[in-house]
């Protein structure tokens, strides 16, 4: 039993890693959402070059994501100079340019599940609500945004399994500081470079494992007792 | 009053009509599948931008190319029932009919909850999902759920089409209750005469997206044209009768319309009663001379008005015949029409060459009595009061 008590370290590293992913996928939900919403229902051109800039970081090297985000948004960054300048807050080096980090690297994945939910939504509910005196504002929240919900569960969970399983963005983006960006991959990594590190090394692999597979299986679950209440079902 | 007049181009397909009809009562758009009925209603919605055109109802325009008016669909205030109902599926039935009424200000509000309720008899449904109901019952909701909105025209798109014929029984009266009950102007889209035959005032026949006619019911059916594009199915020419008795030892029902009396398999209808029927064509020969001796228990003196060819078939025509009965119509006739009613025969070619037959002529027309359809017989009172 002795194996699976946690060192501080160890402990830290979990809490920072939750604690990231959740922020990641708080701070992308919206924006996901809408631009899910975009791309399932608007036409205009250049749609292609947005679709494609949204999922680039599912197809480049993390490593890529990580060094565009340092030179955007660091301190010195072309946005990230300006925000520090402007409000103070600056993502290099510190929690927050995890979150984000975690929160780009998982959009393609939050956006995808959106997306493929609000095309399965039969538009003729969204005419019929148009009929009965619903704006479209009001429509997206009273028929479009409830129909998708086990779409958006889905990407929620998506995105923040990925955002616990960052890596080469976070480590290249905000380095890899005790505390403060060392979450669970990066501690594992680290544990694994030192001389007597596999002991925690092994416990951080077994609590990765677990807890992914605790996500997938609640959304799962979440997602079809869902669907079930909105088909009326329940 | 709702005045009409729509063009849209759909590339390989354009749809054009225009119709005026008096905006009480239900006006039918009636066609084949394919014939623009639900590019029209969908433009009235506002679902559909029109190429060019105007949609005005009581002096209200909702749409005017030429002035640049174009209200959107939630501002419209048009009532749609569409074919499959679209109740929302992650609301209780409840919950779908006050959708559309919370976001009318209680002002313009002129049917109200329990009403609408009563009369479409859905109380028991009230807590149910929409998951759970049957097709009729779906139906009824969705027509509740448009009500509630008190719409200024209510839109029905093939309300019946996806049921089947219990089904159909159990909607049809109450859709002939709402313009009579809550005086709510009906524009309703259908393929099939008999749904139409006892719930509509006007009819606008279309045809491969241009409107053919709009007249009565009557008028329209009887014009060469409907039976040529109707087809066999639908084509029957529409009576105007008024029921004036039964005689059950011989299982007849006497009607009574301009130009003569039918005697018909005895029915439901109540004595006093307008019922419209529908003869077939294929159901009505024709001869020179009275015959007598024969099964036929409707002969009318008529005069031959027109002869054209009928739709499939190169051996068949259609003779247009005024029934007038010998007497006159000195009673009481049923609509305000001409004292002689209008039928079509379909004959071969074979017979029109043996008869002879040419417009003017004077000739017998005969009608089974087994093949009269009278539509939809439900109790009644509803049609009375219409």
């Amino acid at each position: 039993m002795e194996f699976f008590k946690l060192t501080p370290l160890e402990f830290e590293a979990l809490r920072l890693s939750l604690w990231i992913s959740g922020w990641a996928v708080l701070a992308s939900l919206g924006p996901g959402i809408l631009v899910a919403w975009v791309l399932a229902r608007k036409q205009f051109p250049g749609k292609a070059l947005v679709d494609g800039l949204v999922h680039l970081p599912l197809v480049v090297p993390p490593v890529v994501t990580g060094y565009i985000l340092l030179l955007l948004m660091g301190k010195r960054g072309l946005i990230g100079g300006w925000l520090f300048e402007m409000t103070g807050i600056t993502f290099a080096f510190n929690w927050k340019g995890a979150a984000l980090a975690s929160a780009v690297m998982a959009f393609p994945l939050l956006v995808r599940a959106v997306r493929l939910s609000i095309e399965a939504v039969d538009q003729g509910l969204e005419q019929a609500a148009k009929t009965l005196g619903a704006g479209p504002v009001d429509l997206f929240f009273t028929v479009t945004l409830p129909l998708i919900f086990p779409g958006i569960l889905t990407g929620i969970i998506l995105a923040f399994a990925r955002s616990l399983s960052e890596f080469g963005a976070t480590i290249t983006f905000v380095s890899n500081i005790p505390g403060e960006t060392r979450t669970l991959p990066l501690a594992l990594f680290s544990l694994t470079q030192m001389p007597d590190g596999e002991a925690g090394a092994m416990r951080l692999c077994i609590i990765s494992i677990i807890v992914a597979l605790i996500a997938l299986t609640t959304s799962e679950i979440l997602a079809k007792r869902m669907e079930r209440r909105i088909k009326g079902e329940v | 009053m709702l005045d009409i007049h729509l063009k849209k181009d759909y590339g390989n397909f354009t749809v054009e009509t225009d119709f005026t009809s008096e905006g009480h009562g239900v006006t039918a758009l009636f066609g084949h599948s394919g014939s623009g009925k639900t590019s029209i209603i969908n433009m009235i919605a506002g679902l559909v931008q029109p190429d060019q055109g105007r949609i005005v109802i009581d002096d209200r325009c909702v749409f005017d190319r030429a002035r640049g008016i174009n209200l959107k669909p939630e501002k419209r205030r048009f009532g749609y029932v569409f074919q499959d109902g679209r109740l929302f599926p992650h609301l209780s039935i409840r919950s779908n009919l006050i959708y559309g009424m919370r976001r009318v200000k209680p002002g313009d509000r002129y049917i109200q909850f329990d009403q609408v309720v009563d009369l479409l008899g859905i109380e028991p449904l009230l807590e149910r999902h929409p998951a759970t109901l049957s097709g009729g019952e779906k139906q009824r909701v969705a027509i509740g759920r448009s009500l509630l909105t008190s719409p200024e025209l209510l839109l029905m798109d093939e309300p019946l089409a996806s049921l089947d014929a219990a089904r159909k029984k159990e909607v049809l009266p109450f859709i002939g209750r709402l313009s009579s009950e809550l005086s709510v102007p009906i524009l309703y889209v259908s393929h099939s005469m008999d749904e139409i035959l006892n719930l509509a005032d006007t009819l606008v026949f279309l045809s491969q997206g241009k409107t053919m006619a709009v007249d009565s019911l009557e008028t329209v059916t009887s014009r060469p044209d409907f039976q040529q594009i109707a087809g066999p199915m639908e084509s029957g020419v529409v009576l105007s009768t008024l029921v004036q008795g039964h005689d059950s030892e011989r299982g007849l029902t006497r009607m009574e319309f301009p130009g003569g009396v039918l005697k018909v398999p005895i029915m439901g209808a109540a004595v006093g009663q307008k019922v419209r029927i529908r003869i077939h064509p294929r159901d009505v020969a024709v001869a020179l001379k009275r015959p007598c001796q024969t099964s036929f228990q409707n002969i009318f003196p008529a005069t031959v008005t027109d002869v054209m060819k009928a739709r499939n078939g190169n051996d068949l025509v259609n003779v247009n015949l005024n029934m007038s009965s010998p007497t006159g119509s000195e009673t009481g006739s049923p609509a305000e029409s001409p004292a002689y009613s209008s039928i079509v025969s379909t004959i071969t070619r074979n017979a029109l060459r043996k008869l002879d037959l040419r417009p003017g002529m004077k000739v017998f027309a005969m009608v089974k009595a087994v093949s009269i359809c009278s539509g939809n017989t439900w109790d009644g009172n509803s049609w009375e009061k219409s």
